[in-house]
């Protein structure tokens, strides 16, 4: 899930993978689901790993090819239009679904999410992935626009805990990815250390 | 980009020529409906480690067909360059002709680049070939190596996904193996120790798994060079032949013999003159 305020992003992913085989066994509970596609443009995938980790390679490439054209780092819809191209496309083949966040110059912050089939929102936070159903009702009432950077994260954290707390393939390893003009920055939350609710 | 293939350059899409072969040739005859032939998978463990100095890579070597142990001896580390191996679990064929063609790849590249080649350059052409052919090439790897950028552990999955971990298992005998490893990994390991934790893995895929079984292989890949020992562990049940089993000439008795004449109908006869060069 992400959240943007005035002038930076948190994006926020949990970490379980579950083998497309046994489907109860936990094939990793670290994985990292935040790709970089550009310096300051991350994508959050869900659906078929296989499937996203492909979809991010192209959009990768064609990218940084679309920036070295235009000689200036890409816009964050640019990035986002690519992958939804891609997505809409191959539909009937493809499943996966992406939250395409990060910083530009012309619009500053930006989040934008590519749905299964293809579809492409400009939306101030957003969820996603099998968790997310769990915690609409919280997101919605708790967020805020133009929260600080602590408060953002405070939210994405509490938001993917709670998820974590109900959802059986969601687990594992918090990662975080605070996305500013400045610089990215890479936080990790393990397990244990997570805000606790009652729902435990 | 600055790849080059050997066969043929990557096409874009998907070919499935051979998939539709198949189902036209199962669905043609009306009287005879031709099978096609069930690939041998090799139940399997194998298992990979990164550990203070390179990549210790195990895995048994069983090769099964249905309820028969096809080779006892099957080795399943495969070689993909100097400094990369590649254990390889699922289908055998796949992941034998899968690692092939890689480190043919990989050859060619580091001759005209005059580079050594990457792990993670040989994760991308696999994740590449792999997704390209949504699943079909039944090959589930661990990749490991050491190159300038230091020691890297990936797994690899049918359908093209890819992780990059400091320990793992895969095959039939993961279960098992990932228990022995998730309860003694530790980070930085020395030499010995990190060859008894995937031997011991390993030891546990081959007891808990009806698929996997016999030896234990080990590969050890350091910045020195590699250690190949196969096999590291030998089975206790070791089966020495106890008779020859060649007949000699004449122990079956011939009971009787007919000689059936095929009468042959000359139908048409034609000649045709070679056209030998003329000045000779």
């Amino acid at each position: 899930m992400d959240s943007h305020h005035s002038y930076s992003q948190v994006k926020g992913v949990s970490t379980g993978v579950s083998n497309l085989f046994i489907k109860s066994y936990v094939s990793s509970k670290t994985i990292n689901k935040l790709i970089q596609v550009h310096d300051r443009i991350f994508c959050c995938i869900a659906g078929s790993l296989a499937d996203a980790q492909a979809v991010t390679k192209m959009a990768k490439f064609q990218l940084s090819f679309h920036s070295i054209q235009m000689e200036s780092p890409p816009l964050v819809k640019a990035a986002a239009s690519i992958m939804r191209e891609l997505c809409y496309n191959n539909k009937e083949e493809l499943q996966a679904g992406f939250i395409t966040a990060g910083w530009d110059r012309k619009k500053g912050p930006q989040i934008y999410v590519v749905s299964l089939g293809g579809m492409l929102l400009s939306q101030p936070f957003t969820i996603g992935g099998s968790g997310s159903t769990y915690i609409y009702g919280y997101v919605d009432a708790k967020f805020k626009p133009d929260m600080s950077l602590e408060e953002a994260i405070q939210f994405s954290t509490n938001a993917l805990a709670l998820a974590m707390g109900r959802d059986n393939v969601s687990g594992g390893v918090v990662h975080l990815v605070v996305i500013t003009e400045a610089e990215v920055k890479h936080v990790v939350v393990p397990g244990n250390k997570l805000p606790k609710f009652h729902d435990e | 980009m600055a790849l080059s293939y050997v066969l043929e350059p990557a096409v874009s899409g998907f070919n499935f020529e051979n998939s539709t072969r198949n189902i036209v040739l199962e669905n043609g005859s009306e009287e005879g409906k031709i099978k096609a032939p069930k690939p041998m998978k090799t139940g399997t463990t194998i298992a990979g480690v990164v550990y203070k100095d390179g990549v210790v890579l195990g895995a048994d070597t069983r090769a099964t067909s249905d309820e028969v142990v096809a080779d006892k001896m099957c080795a399943k580390i495969h070689y993909i360059a100097p400094n990369i191996y590649c254990c390889g679990a699922g289908t055998a064929a796949d992941t034998e002709k899968t690692t092939d063609m890689l480190s043919s790849n990989l050859t060619i590249f580091s001759m005209n680049s005059g580079r050594n080649p990457r792990v993670v350059m040989a994760v991308n052409i696999l994740q590449d070939m792999l997704f390209r052919y949504r699943g079909m090439i039944g090959a589930h790897l661990i990749l490991g190596g050491v190159d300038c950028t230091g020691s890297h552990l990936y797994t690899v999955g049918p359908y093209g996904s890819i992780d990059k971990v400091p320990y793992l298992a895969m095959g039939s005998g993961k279960l098992p193996a990932m228990g022995i490893l998730e309860d003694r990994f530790k980070g930085n390991m020395d030499l010995e120790e990190a060859k008894a934790l995937v031997s011991d893995a390993i030891h546990a895929g081959i007891m808990s798994d009806l698929g996997s079984g016999n030896n234990i292989d080990l590969c050890v890949i350091t910045k020195e060079g590699v250690d190949y020992i196969r096999p590291h562990r030998e089975s206790i049940y070791n089966y020495k032949r106890q008779a020859k089993y060649k007949y000699k000439p004449g122990t079956t008795p011939v009971l009787t013999k007919t000689v059936n004449q095929l009468e042959l109908e000359l139908v048409h006869e034609t000649v045709q003159m070679m056209e030998t060069a003329g000045s000779s």
